[in-house]
C-alpha cells in the first residue's frame, strides 16, 4: 500500500470516525473478558451472584483499607487477564484509576503487573473513561489487548472525603454509600461477544450544586448532556437501547436525570438503570444507593456483562458519572463539577463468533 | 458565568431542593431526647454510686466525667458508638461521651499512619473545633459575667 493511499484512507477514516464528540470504532473492539471483586455489603445485593470474588472481610486480609482497595483492584485485573486466556505479556496497557489522592490504589496495584500503566482520574466515571481509551487504542491499531479497571473502598473513601468511620454522626437522607469493590475488563481486537461500537466524550458540567452529600444532583446534568449528545451524534433514541446505564446517580440523581432528559424531549424512564440505585438492597444507611468508582465498575463487570454475554441485552449504553470534587474545593465553597463518558456496547449475534 | 446561566442554576437548585428527602425532625428529636436522656441517667447513676463511695463536690463531678469518657471511648473502640450516633444524632454527640467519641475515632482511624503523625496528630481533627470554640465561648461568657 502506497503512502499516499494510506494518507487518503486516514483522512477518510478521520471524517467518518467522529461526529460531534462521539467516536465510532470501525474495528469494533471487543470486551474479551471481565472480572469483579466486591465487598461483604455488596454481596447481599444484586451483584453478589455475579461477582468473581466476594469478600467476607472488607480488610481483605490486609492491615489498612487502602491496601485492601489496592489488593481488590489488583485481583480484579489479574482475574480479568486470567479469564481472557492471555498472559501478562499479551497486554499492551492498563488504564486504571481510583478515588484516593494521587490514585495510589491504581498505581500501587500496577506494581504487580508486567505491562505498562496509564493512570486516570475521572472520579466515578473512571470505568467508562478507561473502556473508551482502551477502545481508542485498540481501534487505532496501537494496542491489541488493553485492560480498563477501577475500584473503590467504603472505608478509605469515608476517611478521605468525610469523617472517621467510628465517629457517631448522622448521614443525611440524600447521601450515598461508597461501594467496596473493583472491576476490570480486557478490551481486545477480535475476540469476544460484546463489541464496543462507539463512545461519547463527556463535557464537564457544573450547575452550581455545592452539597457534597448530594452528588447525584451534581452529576445528573453531565449525564444528561452526554447521553443527549450521544443520541444526537448517532441519530438514535432511547428506544434503540435495551438499557441506558448510568454510574452512581443514586435514586435521587436518577429521578433528576429522567426529568432533565424528558425536558429535552427524550424519555428514558423505561430503560434507564442506575448502578448506584440497584447495587444495594437498601436496609441500613445507603439511602440513595451506592456511589464511588467501584460502583459502576462492579455492576458492569459482573451483572451487566454476564447478562449481555447470555444474550439478554443486545445494545447497552453505559454512561458512568463522576463528581470532580476534592475536600479542598468543597471546603472552599466551590460547586461540584460533574462529568460523564458514554460507551456503547453491542452483543454480537452468535453466528459471527 | 453569564447571568442567564446563573438564573438557570438557581432554577435547577430550587428544583433539586424540592426533590430532596426531608429530614425527619420529629423522629430525630425523639431519639435524640431518648438516647441523650439515657446517657444522663447513666451519668446520674454513677454519681449516686460514687457518692456512696465517699466522693463529693468537684471530685465527684470529675469522677463521673471520667467514667462517662471511658465508656464513650470504650464503645467507640468496640465499634458501637457510631451505630448509636447514627440513630441518636445530637443525643449522643452533645454529652461528654460524644466528645470522647470525636477524639477516639480519628485516633483509631489514623493509627495506620503511625503513633506520632497518625494517632497523636490527627486525634483532634474533629474535636479541635469543639475545643477552640468551647474555650472561646467560655471566655466570652466569662467576660459578660464579669461585667454583670
Amino acid at each position: 500500500m502506497s503512502c499516499a493511499f494510506e494518507c487518503r484512507m486516514a483522512r477518510f477514516a478521520y471524517i467518518t470516525m467522529k461526529k460531534g464528540n462521539t467516536l465510532f470504532f470501525k474495528t469494533r473492539p471487543r470486551v474479551r473478558s471481565y472480572a469483579a471483586v466486591c465487598g461483604s455489603k455488596e454481596k447481599e445485593g444484586v451483584i453478589g451472584g455475579y461477582a468473581d470474588v466476594t469478600l467476607s472481610d472488607d480488610m481483605y486480609g490486609e492491615s489498612t483499607y487502602e491496601k485492601a482497595e489496592c489488593k481488590m483492584l489488583s485481583a480484579a485485573v489479574s482475574l480479568a487477564v486470567e479469564k481472557s486466556g492471555l498472559t501478562d505479556g499479551d497486554i499492551d496497557v492498563l488504564f486504571s484509576g481510583d478515588l484516593l489522592n494521587q490514585i495510589i490504589s491504581a498505581s500501587f496495584a500496577a506494581r504487580d503487573f508486567q505491562f505498562p500503566f496509564l493512570g486516570l482520574y475521572s472520579a466515578c466515571s473512571t470505568m467508562s473513561e478507561g473502556m473508551l481509551l482502551s477502545a481508542v487504542l485498540v481501534d487505532g491499531g496501537f494496542a491489541v489487548n488493553c485492560v480498563a479497571a477501577t475500584g473503590s473502598h467504603f472505608a478509605s473513601a469515608e476517611r478521605q472525603y468525610r469523617y472517621p468511620l467510628e465517629l457517631g454522626c448522622t448521614r443525611p437522607p440524600q447521601s450515598q454509600w461508597t461501594v467496596t469493590g473493583a472491576g476490570a475488563c480486557v478490551v481486545s481486537r477480535g475476540a469476544g461477544n460484546i463489541a464496543i461500537n462507539s463512545a461519547t466524550l463527556g463535557r464537564v458540567r457544573d450547575w452550581g450544586v455545592t452539597d457534597v452529600n448530594n452528588m447525584g444532583a451534581a452529576m445528573a446534568p453531565a449525564a444528561a448532556d452526554t447521553i443527549l449528545r450521544h443520541f444526537e451524534d448517532t441519530g438514535r433514541g432511547p428506544e434503540d437501547y435495551d438499557m441506558i446505564i448510568t454510574g452512581d446517580l443514586g435514586a435521587l440523581g436518577s429521578r433528576i436525570l429522567k426529568d432533565l432528559m424528558w425536558e429535552k424531549g427524550c424519555d428514558v424512564s423505561d430503560n434507564h438503570v442506575d448502578c448506584g440505585e440497584i447495587v444495594y438492597n437498601v436496609i441500613e444507611d445507603e439511602f440513595q444507593g451506592g456511589s464511588g468508582a467501584g460502583c459502576s465498575a462492579v455492576v458492569m463487570n459482573s451483572y451487566i456483562f454476564t447478562k449481555m454475554d447470555a444474550g439478554l441485552y443486545k445494545r447497552v449504553l453505559f454512561a458512568a458519572t463522576g463528581a470532580l470534587l476534592s475536600t479542598v474545593s468543597s471546603g472552599q465553597g466551590e460547586s461540584i463539577p460533574g462529568i460523564s463518558h458514554a460507551v456503547e456496547f453491542e452483543r454480537l449475534p452468535p453466528a459471527k463468533e | 458565568m453569564t447571568d442567564s446561566a446563573r438564573r438557570g442554576n438557581i432554577n435547577y437548585l430550587e428544583y433539586v431542593r424540592s426533590l430532596e428527602p426531608s429530614t425527619k425532625h420529629f423522629k430525630n428529636c425523639l431519639s435524640a431526647f431518648g438516647v441523650g436522656g439515657l446517657i444522663c441517667v447513666i451519668g446520674q447513676f454513677f454519681r449516686y454510686m460514687l457518692g456512696f463511695a465517699g466522693l463529693s463536690g468537684d471530685e465527684l463531678a470529675g469522677a463521673v466525667s471520667v467514667v462517662l469518657i471511658f465508656l464513650g471511648c470504650f464503645l467507640t473502640g468496640l465499634g458501637v458508638y457510631d451505630r448509636i450516633g447514627r440513630h441518636a444524632g445530637a443525643g449522643s454527640i452533645v454529652p461528654i461521651t460524644g466528645f470522647a467519641n470525636s477524639v477516639t475515632s480519628p485516633a483509631i482511624e489514623f493509627r495506620t499512619e503511625g503513633y506520632i503523625f497518625g494517632t497523636a496528630a490527627k486525634m483532634f481533627t474533629v474535636a479541635g473545633a469543639i475545643i477552640v470554640y468551647g474555650v472561646f465561648s467560655g471566655v466570652m461568657v466569662g467576660i459578660i459575667y464579669y461585667f454583670l
